[in-house]
């Protein structure tokens, strides 16, 4: 029998299937955040209902969080409000909860596999659609709304229709200096914001395995960019390597087992999808966004485009309100757009790697005098590994502001946020309007590229850059 | 969660595609604990503009909102299903839907109908010329309608869906008929798969 990747998972985890209703599917973890959850919390005691598996079930604080000074007082009121809510619904219901100055304390989907809690096979849900990061280990991952929140908190189990499956395989091997974010941006642009839309798209092909988890976690992250239920990417030695050790990793004979089990969620060779698009990394460049949602993006070597040459009439009227919202003319190029600030982390890019990745960038250079640059670790455990490293040092002396761990200008709730009509580099997944503060403009774009255009002052790759060899 | 067999009144047109919920809701609003009160954030930065359709006179009251494809993009957040109903929407007509809004709609009663781009363009253009024109949302047949222009035509909503909004069913309670099945399923789960709990490098 030839099967995929995603009907295995699908299958494992099918409760029950009752005629007339939706497949029922069983949930291995729930990642509950301050902002979605509170009101999931209170139906369930106004029900009088239980959380069915407070064990199964992790809780940290992301969204609203303040990154400048964490262990100082929450000056937002609402905030604070979310937070102590969480504290209380946590206790309350003997959930394990990473609090503001918590060692473990980080945006949700750097947490969930930094802990070990995210492994192949699984399927992991979050009331946040960047869920789909966790993909990344083979698991099946996606968002949920309040109200699915509460079925989960309640049954640990999920309706869902089951969705159709879509490979997207990237050929070949990704040029020098073209990156994990460069790759998923261009996968957005070729398939559309709604060209996943009912699908769960496996990545294949040989320059999706050669990325390292970090990476991985990138591409699949930003599935729901392209409208897809989730992303998945079959688990191999680099998926192993990475769990190896993780404090909730199997250990002992237990992961000799598990290691057993992982290798068997491939796609059979010869399984057929219901969609399948091809790319060929070669033709693959550095990208940035230029418009308000993720699929219009353009190379750097590339130029604002004119919405006239666009086919459908929608698409030309969508850049044209681009355009005059981004404040772009068509024609210019890309390279002659002045940024005001850079924005380095989020759920998409606040690992490690992606520290890494700026910092090397930014060695030995200075910020532009006319930008302000903000570097926001993934988590606090990010932040600590960044600092035994030296990377702090790095952003610090180059002029970044090192912040504390946090969703921050990603979404802009905790106060981080563009002013009106400023323009930003924004390692983060969506450049909708007023994503990142009323009237803000964002361009989405790699650490490596956020770090070069942070000291260029206007979008640039690290080889643009003076003194890069 | 009420049931809603048939959604009947005047409706707005924003002419859009690929809205995303943060235009609907923005985040700014996402740190109320309460389902209520979002109406007055639905919108919120496109209502800054005078000529923006929801501050039209003929809006107030508007009960269907028909808008372009891939509508409700983005967050997961239920806070724009909240907001859409607050506001006094029971009902989205659109050529397609994102996948987490159209569960969380479901979820909390609002009618997601899926219509051709030809019915949403007739739609569009039979309210530019009568802006007091109702409409009818007849979730049991699946037919969105304008009577007093003799137009009807069919809109796709998933089966489960229907029944559910005609019913006005608690979900849980349905998945809660399952319960034995899922304790046999927990008891056949593979005992290495983890749990959370405190481990080596927790502090808090």
């Amino acid at each position: 029998m030839t099967g995929r990747l995603f009907d295995k998972v699908w299958q494992r985890h099918l409760v029950a299937n009752p005629d007339g209703e939706p497949p029922l599917l069983y949930i291995d973890l729930h990642l509950v955040h301050e902002v979605t959850s509170p009101q999931a919390f209170e139906s369930i005691e106004l029900a009088g209902r239980t959380v069915r598996r407070p064990d199964l079930t992790v809780a940290t604080m992301d969204h609203d969080v303040p990154t400048t000074n964490p262990l100082g007082p929450i000056t937002d009121p609402l905030a604070a409000e979310q937070m102590a809510r969480l504290r209380k619904n946590c206790e309350a219901h003997g959930i394990t909860l990473y609090p503001l100055g918590s060692a473990e304390q980080g945006v949700v989907h750097v947490i969930g596999p930094q802990l070990g809690l995210t492994q192949p096979g699984m399927t992991v849900v979050c009331g946040d659609s960047h869920t789909s990061t966790h993909g990344a280990f083979g698991a099946l991952a996606f968002g949920i709304g309040t109200t699915e929140v509460e079925h989960v908190l309640a049954t640990q189990t999920l309706r869902q229709v089951k969705p159709q499956a879509m490979a997207v395989t990237v050929d070949g091997q990704l040029p020098a200096g073209v990156t994990a974010k460069d790759l998923v941006l261009g996968i957005i642009a070729e398939i559309g914001t709604g060209g996943g839309t009912g699908s769960v798209i496996e990545y294949r092909g040989d320059a999706v395995r050669a990325l390292d988890m970090a990476g991985r976690m990138t591409v699949c992250n930003m599935s729901i960019e392209a409208g897809a239920r989730a992303g998945m990417i079959g688990p191999d030695d680099t998926t192993f390597a990475f769990l190896e050790g993780r404090p909730h990793s199997p250990k002992g004979a237990d992961w000799e087992r598990a290691l057993d089990d992982w290798r068997s969620l491939v796609t059979d060779d010869g399984a057929e999808f219901d969609r399948e698009v091809r790319i060929d990394a070669a033709t693959l460049r550095p990208v940035v966004t230029w418009g308000t949602n993720p699929a219009q993006s353009v190379t750097i070597d590339g130029v604002v485009p004119d919405p006239a040459s666009f086919e459908a009439a929608a698409q030309r009227q969508a850049a044209q309100r681009a355009l005059d919202y981004m404040g772009l003319r068509p024609g210019t190029s890309v390279r002659d757009i002045r940024v005001d600030t850079v924005f380095i982390g989020s759920c998409t890019n606040g690992r490690l790697a992606d520290l890494r990745a700026a910092a090397g960038v930014l060695q030995g250079r200075k910020v532009n005098p006319a930008v302000r640059a903000i570097v926001v670790p993934g988590s606090a455990r990010v932040k600590a590994e960044a600092e035994a490293e030296g990377l702090d040092a790095v952003f610090i002396a180059a002029g970044f502001e090192w912040r504390s761990a946090g969703c921050s200008m990603c979404l802009g709730m905790n106060g981080d946020i563009l002013a009106p009509g400023e323009r930003s580099a924004s390692t983060s997944n969506r450049n909708f309007e007023g994503r990142q503060g009323p009237g803000g403009r964002t361009h989405l774009v790699s650490p490596a590229m956020a770090a070069a255009t942070a000291v260029a002052g206007r979008f640039a790759v690290p080889g643009d850059l003076e003194g890069a060899g | 969660m009420r049931a809603v067999r048939r959604v009947e009144g005047r409706a707005v047109v924003i002419d859009r595609r690929d809205i995303d919920t943060d235009q609907i809701i923005p985040a700014a609003w996402l740190k109320r604990v309460e389902r209520t009160g979002f109406g007055a954030g639905l919108f919120e930065a496109w209502r800054r503009d005078p000529d923006f359709v929801l501050n039209a006179p003929a809006a107030a009251g508007a009960s269907i909102l028909i808008a372009g494809a891939n509508f409700g993009c983005g967050s997961s957040r239920e806070h724009a299903v909240w907001a859409l109903q607050d506001f006094g929407f029971d009902a989205v007509i659109a050529p397609s839907f994102a996948d987490i809004f159209r569960g969380n709609s479901i979820g909390a009663g609002l009618v997601t109908a899926q219509a051709a781009e030809e019915v949403v363009a007739t739609l569009g253009a039979a309210l530019a010329g009568d802006l007091e024109a109702q409409l009818v949302v007849d979730v049991a047949e699946r037919i969105v309608a304008i009577p007093s222009a003799g137009f009807a035509a069919p809109f796709a909503l998933p089966d489960y869906a229907r029944w559910r909004l005609l019913e006005g069913l608690d979900d849980i309670g349905v998945t809660l008929r399952h319960a034995d099945a899922i304790t046999e399923f927990e008891q056949r789960r593979p005992d290495w798969l983890p749990i959370s709990g405190p481990h080596a490098h927790a502090t808090t």
